[in-house]
C-alpha cells in the first residue's frame, strides 16, 4: 500500500483515497489545426513508461478531490516528492544520477 | 528428441525414472544467427518453435535474461478464449484457439489443455446488451458463443449466488463452451523443448543490454554474454518492451502495470469452469490440484516491480465473495504479480519498428495468455518474410498514428 502525502491537504493518506492518472507534464498541441497525425498519436497514445523514475497525475478521489504531481521510482514503488500542478519536479532521473555520483566521489574522497 | 509415450512412461519405470533426456540443451551463445528472439516466456518460444517448424529456419537464438517461462507465463491465470469483439481480434485469437486444440498432439507434450467452457457474467441491462451483442459478433465470425440465462448459469454453476436480491445480481452470461484453461508452465516447456529438438539455442541468463544498429539496420544484439549479430531480431518481452524499445531509439504506446493473482489452498473439486465477470470485477476457476485461481484488474499505476498493492487483491476478493459466498472462508495460499504492458485500445502490436529488421511483439496487456501459440505463430511469419502475416497486419505500431484502434475494452480491457 503506498502512503501519499496530498500537496493540498498536506496530509499523508492511505493509497485507497487516490487515484493514478498517468504520466504528468504533458502539454496539448499549441495549434491543432495543424497539427500533423504523427505528433497528435503522440500526444494521445505515447508515453515515456520509464523503468525508474516517473513523474506522475494523482487524483485524490475520496479527499479534496484536486490533481497533483507525484515522483514515483516504478521499480521500487519509493515516493520521492508530490508537487502542486505547474510545478516542475525536483528529483529528476538527472538529479539523482549527479546525486549518486556526487556521493561516490566524496566518497573516494574520503577514503 | 526422446518421444513422449505411455510406452516410455513404462519403460522408464523399469529404471525407476533415471534416464529421462533433459528436456532441452544449455549451449554456448554462437556469433551469429539467422534470426534472434528476445524473450523466452511462452510468446518467444512459440516464435521460435513455429520459425523452425513452419518455415524451417532452424539457425535461430532464444535470449532470455531469466529463465525459460518465468515472466508472464508463470503469473498468469491460464485462461484461453477467443469471444473478442471484433473481427481483427477475434480472427486472431480464434486461430489462437485452433492451434491449442491440436496443441498437446503437435507438440508431444500434454499442456493440459482443458476446454470446460468460460462464462462471462452480466450484472446490468448494458451488461446484457453488450453480451447480446458480442455472442452475435462471435457467431458470424465462426466461433462458438451462446448468451445463458440465470437459470442455465445455475445448472452449470450451482454454488453462484444467483440471487435476485444482490446489489449486482447475475442476469446472465454469455457462454464459449471450447474455451477453458491449459496448464501455463507446461506451455512454455513443450515450446521451448520442441524449437530445442529443431536446432533452436535456447540462450537463458542472457540479457539484452543494447541494440547494435547500423544505417537504420539491426545487426544484432548487445548481451551480458556478448554481442551476439542476426539480421533480423524479434522482441517479446512483455512488460519489458518499453525498456527495449528505448535501447533501440524509439517509443512505444504502451504502459506497464503490475497485474496481481492469487491462488488458494487446494479443495475438492467445486467449480468445473471458468467464471468472469467485467461489473464486478474478478475471475475465478480450480486448477486439476485443487485450488482456486483468482484475478483480476491492473494496478492503476505504472510499474516494474512484478507486485502490486493490498487494495487491488482486496478489491478482487470481494468480487469473488459477492458471487461465491461459499469461498468466503477458503484461504488463501499465495499471491503474486506480473508486469503487463498494456496499448490504449487493448489491443497487441505485432509489427515492424522504425529500425529495419527489429520487429516487437507486445501489448498483449493483461491477456496473452490464451494468444500464445497464435501470437507465436503470426509472429514467425512475420519474421520469416520480413513483413507482416495478414492476421498480424491490422496490428502495427502505425495504427495509433493513423487512428485505426481496435478497440476491445469491452472483450479485454477488464477481465481475463
Amino acid at each position: 500500500m503506498l502512503h501519499i502525502y496530498c500537496p493540498h491537504c498536506e496530509e499523508h493518506r492511505e493509497e485507497e483515497e487516490f487515484r493514478p492518472k498517468g504520466e504528468a507534464h504533458i502539454a496539448r498541441p499549441a495549434d491543432p489545426e495543424n497539427t500533423s497525425d504523427e505528433d497528435w498519436g503522440n500526444y494521445l497514445f505515447f508515453r515515456k513508461n520509464p523503468r525508474g523514475l516517473h513523474h506522475e497525475q494523482w487524483f485524490h478521489a475520496a479527499g479534496c478531490r484536486k490533481f497533483f504531481n507525484v515522483t514515483r521510482d516504478t521499480v521500487t514503488y519509493d515516493i520521492l516528492e508530490t508537487y502542486l500542478p505547474g510545478q516542475q519536479p525536483a528529483v529528476t532521473a538527472e538529479s539523482r544520477k549527479a546525486k549518486a555520483s556526487a556521493q561516490a566521489s566524496n566518497q573516494g574522497a574520503a577514503k | 528428441m526422446q518421444h513422449y509415450s505411455g510406452f516410455g512412461l513404462v519403460k522408464h519405470g523399469l529404471s525407476y525414472h533415471e534416464n529421462w533426456q533433459r528436456m532441452w540443451r544449455n549451449p554456448t551463445p554462437k556469433r551469429e544467427y539467422d534470426i534472434i528472439v528476445v524473450g523466452g516466456g511462452g510468446h518467444g518460444l512459440a516464435t521460435a518453435y513455429y520459425l523452425a517448424k513452419v518455415h524451417g529456419i532452424t539457425n535461430i537464438a532464444v535470449v532470455e535474461k531469466g529463465w525459460l517461462g518465468g515472466g508472464n507465463t508463470a503469473r498468469n491465470t491460464t485462461i484461453v478464449r477467443s469471444n473478442y469483439l471484433w473481427d481483427e481480434a477475434a480472427w486472431l485469437y480464434e486461430h489462437a484457439m485452433k492451434l491449442w486444440e491440436g496443441l498437446s498432439q503437435d507438440l508431444n507434450y500434454n499442456v493440459m489443455f482443458s476446454q470446460r467452457g468460460v462464462m462471462n457474467l452480466g450484472h446490468t441491462l448494458q451488461d446484457m446488451r453488450d453480451i447480446h451483442r458480442r455472442v452475435n459478433a462471435n457467431r458470424l465470425n465462426g466461433i462458438d458463443g451462446e448468451v445463458l440465462d440465470v437459470k442455465q448459469i445455475q445448472e452449470i454453476v450451482p454454488h453462484m449466488d444467483c440471487t435476485a436480491n444482490r446489489r449486482y445480481p447475475v442476469m446472465g452470461a454469455s457462454w464459449q463452451p471450447r474455451a477453458g484453461v491449459a496448464r501455463h508452465d507446461a506451455v512454455a516447456w513443450g515450446f521451448a523443448r520442441g524449437a530445442d529438438a529443431l536446432g533452436v539455442d535456447l540462450l537463458q541468463q542472457t540479457e539484452v543490454t543494447g541494440f547494435r544498429i547500423s544505417g537504420g539496420k539491426v545487426l544484432g544484439v548487445e548481451t551480458n554474454r556478448g554481442f551476439i549479430g542476426a539480421k533480423t531480431v524479434g522482441c517479446v518481452a512483455a512488460g519489458n518492451s518499453g525498456v527495449l524499445a528505448k535501447m533501440a531509439g524509439f517509443k512505444l504506446p504502451v504502459e506497464s502495470h503490475p497485474l496481481q493473482a492469487l491462488v488458494s489452498e487446494p479443495m475438492k473439486p467445486i467449480l468445473d469452469t471458468v467464471v468472469m465477470s467485467n461489473h464486478v470485477h474478478g475471475y475465478v476457476s480450480q486448477s486439476d490440484k485443487g485450488d482456486l485461481v483468482i484475478g483480476a484488474g491492473i494496478d492503476g499505476y505504472t510499474g516494474y516491480g512484478q507486485r502490486g498493492s493490498y487494495p487491488t487483491i482486496e478489491h478482487t476478493l470481494q468480487a469473488i465473495v459477492e458471487l461465491f459466498p461459499i469461498f468466503s472462508r477458503v484461504r488463501m495460499n499465495r499471491q503474486w504479480g506480473g508486469i503487463v504492458d498494456t496499448t490504449p485500445d487493448a489491443c497487441p502490436i505485432i509489427s515492424a519498428t522504425p529500425v529495419g529488421g527489429l520487429f516487437f511483439n507486445c501489448g498483449w496487456g493483461t491477456g496473452g495468455f490464451k494468444a500464445t501459440p497464435g501470437s507465436g505463430h503470426v509472429f514467425a511469419a512475420t519474421l520469416a518474410a520480413g513483413k507482416a502475416h495478414p492476421l498480424a497486419a491490422p496490428f502495427t505500431i502505425d495504427r495509433f498514428i493513423s487512428g485505426k484502434l481496435i478497440d476491445e475494452h469491452g472483450a479485454a480491457g477488464v477481465a481475463h
